[in-house]
This record gives structure tokens, sequence and C-alpha cells, in this order.
């Protein structure tokens, strides 16, 4: 085997069609901040006291974050276990973490309706350990920290900075680990986050075992879209689909999907709530929706053969990826039933942010491969612009 | 199969094997005991005559504004002047009217009414406590009222979803919003007042007093005979104030006695709970389970200390040992 193309800036022009149409949905967004921030949450959202997390957790925090889970599950492999072929994916999953876990921060913060003193979670004399929020928060604060300092050497080759880069690298070490360990923990107190609400979610979804779920299942979202990401960036940037690496991976994401499947059911069944699983609900059917999806990659890749499939590769990664955003936004959103009367569908507002947020993320990715080495160098490459 | 899937579940497999072994050496999360000290209120419905005083004498006690409720009447919406439906960021406490078919007789469930009402519990292990990242929601360990303190809170409404019973309720409606919730009057204990609802309810329907003694209120008047007459204490337990009124034909269920864990705020009913929107709850408080779920992880930090250990051996060795630029294209064969 051969070593891989180092990674190189990919170039070309900034401002193009696509940048300029992301940045409107920015300045989108923006305005509905201004709003926000004048007149409260209430004039831009529908958040209600029966519904006080909607959209901008569930999707830009739970989702986002666990689609960013490609940046610590590819380091977990590269450097931990040492599978250096995954090694052209690492920059670009590590960028796109970067991203998502900036845009999740920053949606907490404009969630946060004392947002002047979020600064609290913080102070030795306002914290509150027992609260898995404060976790939450915690690790994610320290995790976008630690993503910056992981991607430091891209920045630093760019700039020749040579010593520089040397000297990190014989620190590296430490910080990818931690990297590895914070979405550990707080990928997993995201699906702590509901054992509080108590009898307030659908028996279906209300767990003890919520840690191992989000965590098995954010594993194997994060290697979901490390492939869709390489699928779009080979056939936007024309450059070769590196199949043979992301069929490796999806193996052990669809090994960790039949993990989550295996343990939700007898999850379910050693609960006693087998029977919600025929009882017609609306969690009853995104319980099934989430299962379904989860479980394409099971058949789909079953045979070498088709594991080998671009078309069959890039299903499977959707699938999960689906499966998992369908998962989260449920145990959120639909199993969080806290008593008749109350409704909750995300505004105007609510869903520009949160396409503005997911504006930001690509708008990020485009200008950052195109400026710093993340992507490995195409060896012949033809860009148009 | 391939090896690099073998060689992942076997890390996966040590790191689950770290994970399982640590509950074992973390206690679970004992569950609080009621102090005993606790101060808390004892809702009679059967005593309740829905008056509703207590509900303007709540906001005047708390400095809440009045609300406009829309009352949609003929096809016109009008504005009736602070009649709220619900607790809500300007409303701690609402008597609610539950009624049946002609709605004649109170405290019977066929064509009957009730009244309930609707406020913090103070729970002895209370969600929102367990919830709030900041310490802005706390339990005082003497007598157990669960305050909120608006200068810690970040507003993250964590408290809001978290609370089984729907209680504290978040200001939607301003840049500056706070979370409202009844703490029990506490402000108003210094002076050697008590809660304002109580103090001014007739009937003694909303009774303030020690929890223990409340209890032994409640057992009282469930020996009584029902129909019978007797003298209710009002306002305070151990108080001057009484009521003389008609014993209840209570059902044998005490709201919140068992709910989650207990609570500091008792109901008694003259018809069955679940038609008075009670939330039907287990004893476990969810805040127990959290919490044991939470310590059982991170007791000590010895699983992820444990785990960050692991880490760090393997990237220094693959990335420093093996004597390889971490992060230029190692060759993609495991030497
Ligand atoms: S009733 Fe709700 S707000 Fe009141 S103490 Fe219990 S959990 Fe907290
Ligand atoms: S809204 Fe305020 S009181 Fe409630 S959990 Fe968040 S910080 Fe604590
Ligand atoms: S104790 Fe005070 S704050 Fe609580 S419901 Fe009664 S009057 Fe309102």
């Amino acid at each position: 085997m051969t070593a891989h193309a180092a990674p190189a800036p990919v170039g070309g022009r900034l401002v193009t069609k696509t940048t300029v149409v992301l940045a409107g949905m920015m300045l989108a967004m923006g305005a509905v901040l201004v709003l926000r921030l004048v007149y409260g949450l209430g004039a831009v959202t529908n958040l209600n006291n029966g519904y006080p997390w909607g959209l901008w957790i569930a999707w830009d925090v739970t989702i986002g974050t666990a689609l960013a889970g490609g940046g610590f599950s590819t380091a977990l492999l590269v450097y931990v276990l040492n599978r250096g072929q995954y090694h052209p994916l690492i920059r670009p999953a590590l960028l796109a973490a970067l991203l998502g876990y900036l845009q999740a921060g920053l949606s907490v913060f404009v969630d946060l309706g004392r947002w002047w003193d979020f600064w609290h979670i913080f102070w030795p004399t306002y914290a509150q350990p027992s609260s898995v929020l404060f976790e939450v928060a915690l690790c994610i604060m320290a995790y976008i920290v630690i993503l910056m300092i992981e991607l430091l050497p891209a920045v630093l080759e760019r700039l020749h900075w040579q010593n520089a880069r040397k000297r990190l690298d014989r620190v590296l070490f430490v910080f990818v680990a931690i990297g590895v360990l914070l979405p550990t923990m707080h990928q997993s107190s995201l699906g702590t986050l509901l054992v509080v609400f108590g009898p307030q979610v659908h028996p279906l979804y209300q767990s003890n075992l919520l840690p191992l779920l989000f965590l098995t299942s954010t594993v194997g979202m994060g290697y979901a879209a490390v492939t869709i990401e390489a699928a779009i960036s080979s056939v936007g940037l024309e450059r070769p689909f590196e199949k043979e690496i992301l069929a490796k991976l999806l193996a052990i994401g669809r090994g960790l999907m039949g993990l989550f499947l295996f343990v939700r059911l007898c999850d379910v069944v050693y609960r006693g709530a087998l029977s919600h699983t025929y009882t017609p609900s609306l969690p009853m059917f995104t319980f099934w929706l989430e299962n379904a999806l989860l479980s394409v990659p099971l058949w789909l890749l079953a045979s070498k053969k088709n594991a080998q499939r671009a078309k069959y590769l890039f299903l499977s990664a959707m699938a999960m990826a689906l499966g998992g955003i369908v998962y989260r936004l449920s145990a959120f959103l639909v199993a969080y039933q806290t008593g008749a009367g109350w409704s909750y569908f995300p505004s105007l507002g609510e869903l520009t942010v949160t396409t503005g947020l997911i504006a930001f993320e690509v708008l990020g990715v485009i200008v950052a491969v195109r400026l710093l080495p993340i992507l490995p160098a195409a060896p012949e490459r033809t860009l148009t612009p | 199969m391939s090896l690099d899937r073998r060689d992942f579940f076997r890390l996966a497999a040590k790191t689950a094997a770290c994970a399982a072994a640590t509950p074992r050496v973390a206690e679970a999360r004992p569950s609080p005991k009621l102090p005993d000290e606790a101060l808390g209120l004892l809702f009679d419905g059967t005593l309740c005559i829905g008056c509703r005083a207590c509900m303007p004498a709540c906001k005047e006690a708390n400095g809440m504004p009045a609300e406009r409720t829309p009352l949609e009447a003929n096809g016109q919406t009008s504005a009736v002047w602070d009649a709220p439906l619900d607790i809500s960021g300007h409303t701690l406490n609402v008597i609610k009217a539950w009624r049946d078919g002609t709605g004649l007789t109170k405290d019977v469930v066929h064509d009957g009414y009730a009244f309930t009402k609707q406020s913090c519990y103070h729970c002895v292990d209370p969600s929102c406590v367990s919830a709030c990242p900041v310490s802005a929601m706390t339990k005082d360990p003497v007598n157990g009222i669960v305050s909120y303190s608006v200068d810690a809170c970040i507003g993250c409404r964590y408290c809001v979803a978290a609370c089984p019973f729907g209680v504290p309720r978040f200001t939607y409606d301003t840049p500056k919003p706070v979370i409202s919730k009844c703490q029990l009057c506490r402000h108003r204990l210094a002076n050697g007042e008590f809660a304002a609802c109580a103090t001014v309810c007739p009937t003694g329907a909303t009774l303030f007093g020690k929890v223990k003694e409340l209890k032994a209120e409640i057992a009282r008047r469930r020996r009584l005979t029902p129909g019978s007459t007797t003298t209710f204490p009002r306002g305070r337990l151990g108080g001057t104030d009484s009521y003389v009124g008609r014993v209840g034909r209570y059902v044998p269920r005490v709201y919140g006695e068992r709910e989650i864990g207990g609570t500091q705020v008792l109901h008694l009913s003259g018809v069955p709970f679940e038609l008075l929107d009670k939330p039907e709850l287990p004893d476990v408080a969810p805040a127990a389970i959290s919490e044991t779920i939470q310590h059982g992880l991170y007791y000590g930090l010895i699983a992820p200390a444990t785990f960050l250990g692991i880490l760090v051996a393997a990237a220094r060795r693959n990335m420093i040992a093996a004597g390889k630029n971490p992060d230029a294209n190692p060759p993609a064969v495991k030497p």
C-alpha cells in the first residue's frame, strides 16, 4: 500500500453562487437573532412552558453535535487504535466537528433566556455538578477548545510555522486523547439529560440505558456523516471517493448500529415496555421508523460485495444519519409528553436560525478547505470554480 | 472480519468493563429524607369553596403583575382582568375547578364538581434542583423550601422541562426573562408571617404548617366520620384561627405522600386525583435515578480518568513513541 497524499488547500474562489446563498441564509438568521435579543424568546420561537426546549436544543445541539461525532470517532481510529489507513479522513472530520460544535454552542447561547449570565456554568460558586446539563455544557465548551488545538497543525502548516508545528506535535497526543474522552462523556450525557424527565418521556424512550444508546448511535452517526461528507466533496470538488476506507468505517458503524438495536430491544423488553411497540401512538411510529432506518446498513451491507459498492455505502450512511436524527428528534420532542394542552412545532424564526447555523457550517467547510490543508491533495486536480 | 473491527470492539469492551465496574464503587445516590422541620401546605379540596381569595393574595405577596386572560365569548375575544386559568410566568398559584355533567354536587364523581390547587409541591427530592446547572434552584436543608435565585439563573429552562408537575414557568415575553414558581412565601417567614394563600383562606382549605404536623392533621381528618362536624385549624397549624365545618368523604389517597419520593405540599380530595389532572407519578424520584447514573459514571472521576489514561497512553504510543510525525501520513500498514 502506498502512503496517502498530504493534505493541501483546495484553492479556488471564495465568492461563488453557493457561498453567497449561504451568507444570505446567515444574514436571515442574524435578523431573527436581533429580534430575539430585543423582544425575548417568545417573539421568535414557539417555545412554551410545556415544551421549553425546542428545535434549537433537539436539532442544533443533540443532532448537530452527533453528526459532528466523526471528529472524535475518526480520531479514535486513527490515533488511538492506530489505524493509519483512515488518516485522510481525519482533518475533514475534525473540521466538521469544530463547525458542528461551534454552531451548537452558538445555538445554546441564544437559547439561554439569561445569556449574559452564561458564565455561571463555569463559576465554582454556581456550578452544580449533579446536573447533567452542567456536565454537558462544560464538556462541549472544553471540546470546542480541544478541536481548535487539534486543527491547529493545519493552520501552522499553512503559515509555514514549522517550529511551532513541531513543538505542538510533541504534545498533540494529550489533546487528541482528551478530544476522544470529552465527546464520549457528553454525547452519552445528552441521553442522560432525559432521565430526570422521568415519566414525562414515553416508555419506549425513557431508559436508564439512554447514555449507552446515545453514545453508540453518535459514533455510528459520526461515521455516516464522514462518509456523506466524503461523497459530497468527491462530487462537488471532483476528487476520488475513498471507497475502501469508507467501507471499513461503515462496517464499524454498522456493527454499532446493530449493537444499538440489540440493546434497545433488550431494554424495552426488560423494562416491560414491549406492549408499547404495538400500541398505536406517535412515539410508537417514530420508534419503528428510526429502528428501520438504523437497520438499513445491517442488510444493505450484509454481503462482502455490496459492502464495497459506493451506492450502497452512501445509502447506508444516509439511513444511519437519518435514523439517528429521527431518534434524537423523537426522544426530545415527540416522546416528551408533558401533559394535555401543550404542543410545539418550530416557528419560522426557529427554522431560520437552524438553517442559518447549517449554512454557517457549510460555508465554514468551504472556506476552510479552500484556504487550509484539510483535504488530501488530488494528484491532478482540474478544478473548475 | 477486518482486523480494525476486532480491535475496535476489544477497546469498546474494555471501556465498557471499566464503566460497568464503577457503579459498584459508587453508591447509588441515596434518597434524601424529609427534613425534620420541613414546612409545607395541606390543601383539602373538600374544604375549598372556590373563592380564589388565595390567588390575588399570592400575587400581592410576591409582587406579581395581574394578567389579562383572553376570554372567548359570543365569538369575540375580550380581556378579562387577572383571571388566570393556569400558573404562568406571572402567576404562582391557581385554584382550578373540575366538573362532571350538571356539576351540581360538590365532591362527587357523577354530576359533581371539585376544586384543586396548583402551585409548587416542594418535593423532597426535587427534579428542578437536580436539573439546574447553576444552583439557581436550591432546597433548604432545614425547612425544605425549594427556592429560586434569579441572580444565579441562566434561563436554560431545564427545570421547566424536568418538573413532573409542570410548576416552574418561564417568562417568554420579555428579553430579561425569569423563572416563576411558588417559594412558599419564604420572604414572609422572617417577619413571623407565613404563606399568603393559607393566611387568607377562609376555610383552612389551604393550611400552612410543619409537614410532620400536617400529616398528623391528615390522619386525624381521615379518622373522623364523613359528614360529621369538626373544628378545622385555619391559616396555620398551631395558630388560633379555626373554622367549623363538615368532614369530607376523602378518597383513600393523599396526593404528594409518595409521588416522586414525597412532597411537602399534600392534597386531600373528595374525588379521585386523576380527575383533577394530577399526574400519575412513580415513587422513585427521577432525580435520584439521574444522579445515580451520573455519579455512577463520574464518581470521583475514576472512570473518566481511567479512560483518559488509556487514551493518552495509546495516543502517545501511536503518535510519538513510534517516532512518527503524528499528523503527516503514517504508513497505511501498522508496523
Ligand atoms: S414541584 Fe416542581 S418546581 Fe416544585 S420542587 Fe418539585 S420539581 Fe421543583
Ligand atoms: S432556567 Fe434557571 S433555574 Fe431553571 S434550570 Fe435553568 S438556570 Fe436553573
Ligand atoms: S405559598 Fe405563597 S407563593 Fe406559594 S402559592 Fe401560597 S401565596 Fe403563592
